[in-house]
């Protein structure tokens, strides 16, 4: 049995009227128990795109995605994600969101198993002392916490997180990345993660995956060569400085392709006008 | 302990504010109703109406009482109260149901969508005359009428909620192994009880409005009913008196619909 997750030739092709748009096109991926994988690139890469499909809402119109000797078909227990809009459920407290993947037939749990749970991950976010307490007292990256909770409560294998950082101010958010890698020392998970911040890949990640658009497909894969367990003061080391600004590099190629692509397109809309 | 001493007196202070904004709003609540009362008794001191034919304050009073020493006017509000509660109940689970079946299914939504906003611009006094003839002037006529009447404006209010949901939730409880009926119950159902309860609040009013008509066109028992005795024996007292009580049963309903929104609503994020 091979453990982790891979991702084999997936694509996705949305047929339109008369035309077709390749999405996603000859995704291979091999990504091993533990570790921590950054997907990173211009908007209309396909990165959400491949997220979900790797989550089960879409099904890939080419390849397949498995999961420890498993071919994936539709959502499960078995995948975590934590989404960039908060969808924690406003109606339940944080102890009953932590507690709700646990309440249900999938996994269900003696209520006294369940506090259990609930209790030891609500801890391992830090949020004790907010236990009782609704998701409008929260703040963003508060309810972010809980989300995350939400997912380790159920013990997934793998943890996908679509910019679950994207919609908090600065602070919060290195905050939230010093957290999330405390979280994964104490309960290690294979992580996905979509971001559009260079820095925050490569802070979080063990190897980071470019992706380029027209079609969506992978442009590179970068190992990130620094050991764990990784504090803010790396991020000022040489070491980090050199892998970020390559990524950078390629991320800027990237995006400069693309508006090109965008400006010409346009351009020659212009053109037909005339 | 320094935090909980802070925050124990961040959270005296709206409550003593809390306090007195309700004591406010006691306040004009009764001076509201006492000012009616003036204008009332102002009018017949001023013979703006006429103080012979219409009653006082107190002869309304005095009726009232006499009324519920012979126990007639209990008689009359049970059976109208009887009536609003069957017609409601039947209208709003139906509404829940229906409001279900077509919010989820789009096929249903089309096909229905039409007649829908047909009978909804059909006002529920149109059915009495054709729902006697049916059904006779005894109960069920009226409880149809009833049914109706607060069927569609919750039916309206609910399957609007059910489509306007934010898809966003059920993803989520998909992610963690939520089956259909388990994303229904834990997760649908949470979220529509908020429009549930006002369409609950939207169709009692329509219901009592719809009653009082239908008690009026044909009826031995009800408020509306006694209202028609009295204007058949010219007695005014009791007349007026029935037109206060519509308007206090509505607003007492009314009260006790918002208690319950208040209670079941309190995750939302209001806007004030």
């Amino acid at each position: 049995m091979q453990k982790g997750i891979l991702i084999d030739g997936v694509g996705m092709t949305y047929a339109g009227l008369g035309r077709q748009h390749v999405a996603l096109s000859g995704i291979d991926l091999r990504v091993e128990p533990g570790e921590f994988i950054s997907i990173i690139g211009p908007s209309g890469c396909g990165k959400t795109t491949l997220m979900n499909i790797v989550a089960g809402f879409l099904e890939p119109t080419q390849g397949k995605v498995i999961i420890d000797d498993r071919e994936i078909h539709g959502p499960g227990p078995d995948r975590g994600v934590v989404f960039q809009q908060y969808a924690v459920f406003p109606w339940m407290t944080v102890r009953e969101n932590v507690e709700f993947g646990l309440t249900l037939r999938a996994n269900a749990k003696s209520a006294a198993e369940r506090k259990q749970i609930a209790d030891h991950f609500i801890n391992l976010v830090g949020l004790k002392d907010f236990a009782g307490s609704l998701p409008k007292e929260l703040s963003g990256g508060m309810k972010q916490r809980v989300a995350i909770a939400r997912a380790y409560a159920v013990n997934p294998e793998v943890l996908l997180m679509d910019e679950p950082f994207g919609a908090l101010d600065a602070q919060t958010r290195q905050f939230m990345q010093e957290s999330l890698l405390t979280i994964l020392e104490q309960e290690k998970k294979t992580v996905i993660f979509i971001t559009h911040g260079v820095e925050e890949a490569t802070f979080l990640s063990t190897r980071v995956v470019i992706m380029a658009t027209g079609p969506g497909r992978i442009r590179e894969v970068m190992p990130i060569p620094l050991p764990y367990p990784r504090h803010a003061a790396i991020k000022t080391s040489a070491e980090f400085t050199r892998v970020r600004a390559e990524i950078e590099t390629i991320v800027r190629e990237e995006f400069l392709k693309q508006r090109t692509g965008i400006v010409a397109e346009s351009a020659q809309g212009i053109g037909v006008g005339q | 302990m320094a935090g909980t001493a802070i925050q124990a007196k961040v959270q005296a202070q709206p409550s003593e504010k809390k306090w007195r904004g309700k004591l406010e709003r006691v306040g004009y609540f009764i001076a509201s109703f006492a000012i009616l009362l003036g204008v009332w008794e102002g009018a017949r001191a001023l013979r703006l109406v006429n103080p012979q034919i219409f009653p006082s304050v107190g002869a309304v009073l005095k009726c009232s009482v006499g009324m519920i020493r012979d126990g007639s006017l209990q008689y009359h509000m049970y059976a109208s109260f009887l009536r609003v509660l069957c017609g409601f109940s039947l209208g709003i689970v139906m509404a829940i149901v229906c409001g279900f079946l077509i919010g989820w299914f789009r096929v249903v939504r089309m096909l229905m969508d039409p007649a829908i906003n047909f009978f909804r611009a059909l006002p529920p006094i149109a059915l009495i005359p054709l729902m006697i003839i049916l059904f006779g002037i005894g109960e069920a006529s009226k409880i149809i009428v009833l049914t109706y009447a607060s069927f569609f404006p919750a039916l309206v209010v609910i399957y609007q909620a059910l489509v306007g949901l934010d898809p966003l939730f059920v993803r989520a409880a998909k992610t963690l192994g939520a089956t259909n009926f388990e994303i229904f119950r834990k997760i649908v159902l949470p979220q529509l009880l908020p429009a549930i309860i006002t369409a609950a609040r939207v169709s009692l009013g329509v219901c009592w409005a719809t009653l009082v008509a239908a008690e009026l066109i044909a009826a031995q028992r009800g408020i509306g009913a006694m209202m028609v005795d009295a204007q058949n024996f010219f007695q005014m007292p009791p007349l007026v008196l029935g037109i206060l009580l519509i308007g206090i049963i509505s607003l007492m309903m009314d009260g006790i619909v918002r208690a319950i929104e208040r209670r079941v609503t309190a995750w939302q994020d209001k806007l004030s």
